[in-house]
């Protein structure tokens, strides 16, 4: 579903690499928190997942297509078959949440019958039925969440990419957003979100991949947010920027042959 | 991709932008207006090139019974005479000079002017007697007008002898300064024009950023993105070219046609039927200038 086989990138102007040859596969109806300190990454690999950076090198693989080999005319095509959230939701101040919604169907084309189909389907999904009228300035922010989430949604899309969607909300309403997205994942969804909250992380237990400037230093099913079983590694790679040493990258592709 | 949507999307860029929509809507209208008044220029030019340049260049004026200056005395040139002249031109020391020559009697005259001056005041004026009979001389070398005046000037039955194109090249020239003139303020005014098109359609998408972020989030097509963007600078751009039209065609109707012609009688100018073909072409460079801005604009800004 999803493959990256040494990906580096290198953000023009910076030095250091966001990413630094990783590689790793994610199948088709996995559950997968990305985790590691600020600047370790995480929302690198989502943009390249996305499309919305090219990698310096290496080659990313997203639903059996080579994206470098995607022509910057048919980008738009592609990411049909992603959703994406934000931690800030990104919702237009002045539409209404129906429209909110809608909005992503009718700039992809969608005829006005379908629009009216998906759109409540979306929106009972994420329990906002009865709210289709309001704005976003009328809603709490894990209401917006929920739009949010619907927006992604509504395109029945194959990968659901999330930037720390709970990142402004309070622990309740984030568990209300998380129950939302692994029922998304139990019908057959590919998510990957990235994430600070270590509650969340060890309380779904489900595969961590771990990112350290720039490399992946666990990926572990079924894992929490803290790297317990390896205290030296936490040692090395706990400083992010420091400059990770050169047995990082085979503790990256140790993980890589880990059974699924 | 759905045209209501991006109409739409069209209207509320133009509202929300509007002095922005103004401002291009005046600048072009004032280019392309320059434009048209250069296109005016030279039609007025070939005008009267296609009128003047048939003819010859030199024409040697023969008497009528009403002429009273050169070699007349209020009699028409006789036969005799005419022939006394054409002899001169066959001449020896005359033929070397001459490519080629022709006579026009009064009656030709008067049909040429009639052509020429259809529908003018001056047409009605004038009768087949009032117009000379003529020698129309074309030159070897066109400078050398001065070797006939000197040859025929004191015949009998020669009225005058004039060079036409040494009358006709001054204005040609004023025309001609006056149209590279106005080519050059319309250019200026275009590069203006471009530049605040493009803008004015970064200004729109940048108060559109949130939306466009969406729009690519979501996959919608570059070409649904840029379309509304590229629509917007067209129809300012239409708004300004069109009142270029209207302004064109009220010159020629109000200034040329209304004031030129009673001025100048015996010019033939550009029309109605000219104001009409140039007022089309402006609305056509109005809308490709601004499509090809406006597209550049987009193009750029959401690359980056
Ligand atoms: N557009 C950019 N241009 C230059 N450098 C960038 C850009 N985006 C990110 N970076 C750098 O790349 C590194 C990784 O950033 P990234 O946003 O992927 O981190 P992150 O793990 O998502 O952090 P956070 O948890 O704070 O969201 C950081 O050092 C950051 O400064
Ligand atoms: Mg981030």
């Amino acid at each position: 579903m999803i493959r990256f086989e040494e990906v580096t990138k290198v953000y023009r102007g910076t030095a250091r690499p966001a990413l630094n040859g990783v590689s790793l596969e994610i199948l088709s109806g996995e559950f997968v928190f990305l985790v590691g300190a600020s600047g370790s990454g995480k929302s690198t690999f989502l943009r390249l997942v996305l499309k919305e950076e090219k990698p310096t090198s290496g080659s990313i693989h997203v639903l059996g297509q080579d994206l470098g080999a995607i022509s910057s005319r048919k980008v738009p095509y592609f990411r049909r078959n992603l959703g994406v959230v934000f931690q800030d939701f990104r919702l237009l101040p002045n539409k209404t949440v129906f429209a909110n919604v809608a909005f992503t169907l009718q700039v992809i084309g969608k005829s006005k019958g379908f629009i009216h189909e998906a759109v409540p389907d979306a929106l009972r999904t994420v329990g906002l039925e009865g709210k289709e009228g309001r704005f976003p300035h009328e809603l709490s922010g894990g209401e917006q969440q929920r739009v949010a989430i619907a927006r992604a949604l509504v395109n029945k899309p194959a990968i659901m990419l999330a930037d720390e969607p709970t990142g402004n909300l309070d622990p309740a309403t984030s568990a209300g957003i998380m129950t939302l997205l692994e029922r998304i994942n139990a019908n057959g969804t590919t998510v990957i979100m990235a994430t600070h909250d270590a509650g969340i992380v060890d309380r779904l237990q489900r595969r961590v991949i771990e990112v350290i400037g720039g490399r992946i230093v666990r990926d572990e099913r079924g894992g929490g947010y803290q790297t317990q079983a390896n205290p030296i590694l936490s040692q090395n790679f706990g400083m992010p920027g420091s400059g990770a040493p050169a047995g990082a990258t085979t503790v990256g592709s140790s993980t890589a042959g880990e059974p699924r | 991709m759905r045209l209501g949507l991006v109409l739409s999307e069209v209207g509320q860029g133009l509202r929300r932008n509007l002095s922005m929509v103004v401002s291009v809507v005046l600048v072009t209208f004032i280019s392309l207006t320059f434009v048209g008044a250069a296109m005016l220029l030279q039609m007025q030019i070939t005008e009267m090139k296609s009128y003047w340049f048939d003819r010859a260049q030199v024409a040697v004026y023969l008497c009528t019974e009403f002429a009273t200056i050169g070699g007349c005395e209020q009699q028409a040139a006789t036969p005799e005479q005419i022939a006394q002249v054409e002899a001169q031109l066959e001449s020896a020391t005359l033929a070397p000079f001459i490519d080629t020559y022709y006579f026009e009697t009064q009656e030709e005259a008067y049909a040429n002017f009639q052509d020429q001056f259809a529908g003018t005041a001056a047409a009605e004026l004038v009768s087949p007697e009032f117009l000379p009979p003529a020698f129309w001389v074309d030159l070897v070398d066109v400078d050398q007008s001065q070797i006939l005046v000197d040859a025929l000037g004191g015949l009998a039955g020669v009225e005058s002898i004039e060079d036409e194109r040494a009358y006709l090249d001054g204005v040609f020239d004023m025309l001609n300064a006056s149209s590279i003139t106005a080519v050059g303020i319309a250019a200026l005014m275009l590069v203006a024009a471009v530049l605040l098109i493009a803008t004015t359609i970064r200004l729109s998408a940048f108060s559109r950023r949130r939306e466009l972020g969406i729009m690519r989030l979501v996959g919608a097509s570059n070409r649904f993105i840029q379309t509304p963007f590229i629509l917007e600078g067209v129809v300012a751009a239409l708004i300004g070219s069109a009142l270029a039209g209207v302004a064109i065609i009220a010159i020629v109707e109000f200034f040329v046609q209304g004031y030129l012609t009673e001025a100048l009688p015996l010019t033939s100018l550009v029309g109605l039927d000219e104001a009409l073909l140039v007022a089309p072409v402006l609305l056509v460079a109005g809308a490709l200038l601004a499509a090809v801005s406006a597209n550049v604009a987009i193009t750029r800004y959401l690359r980056v």
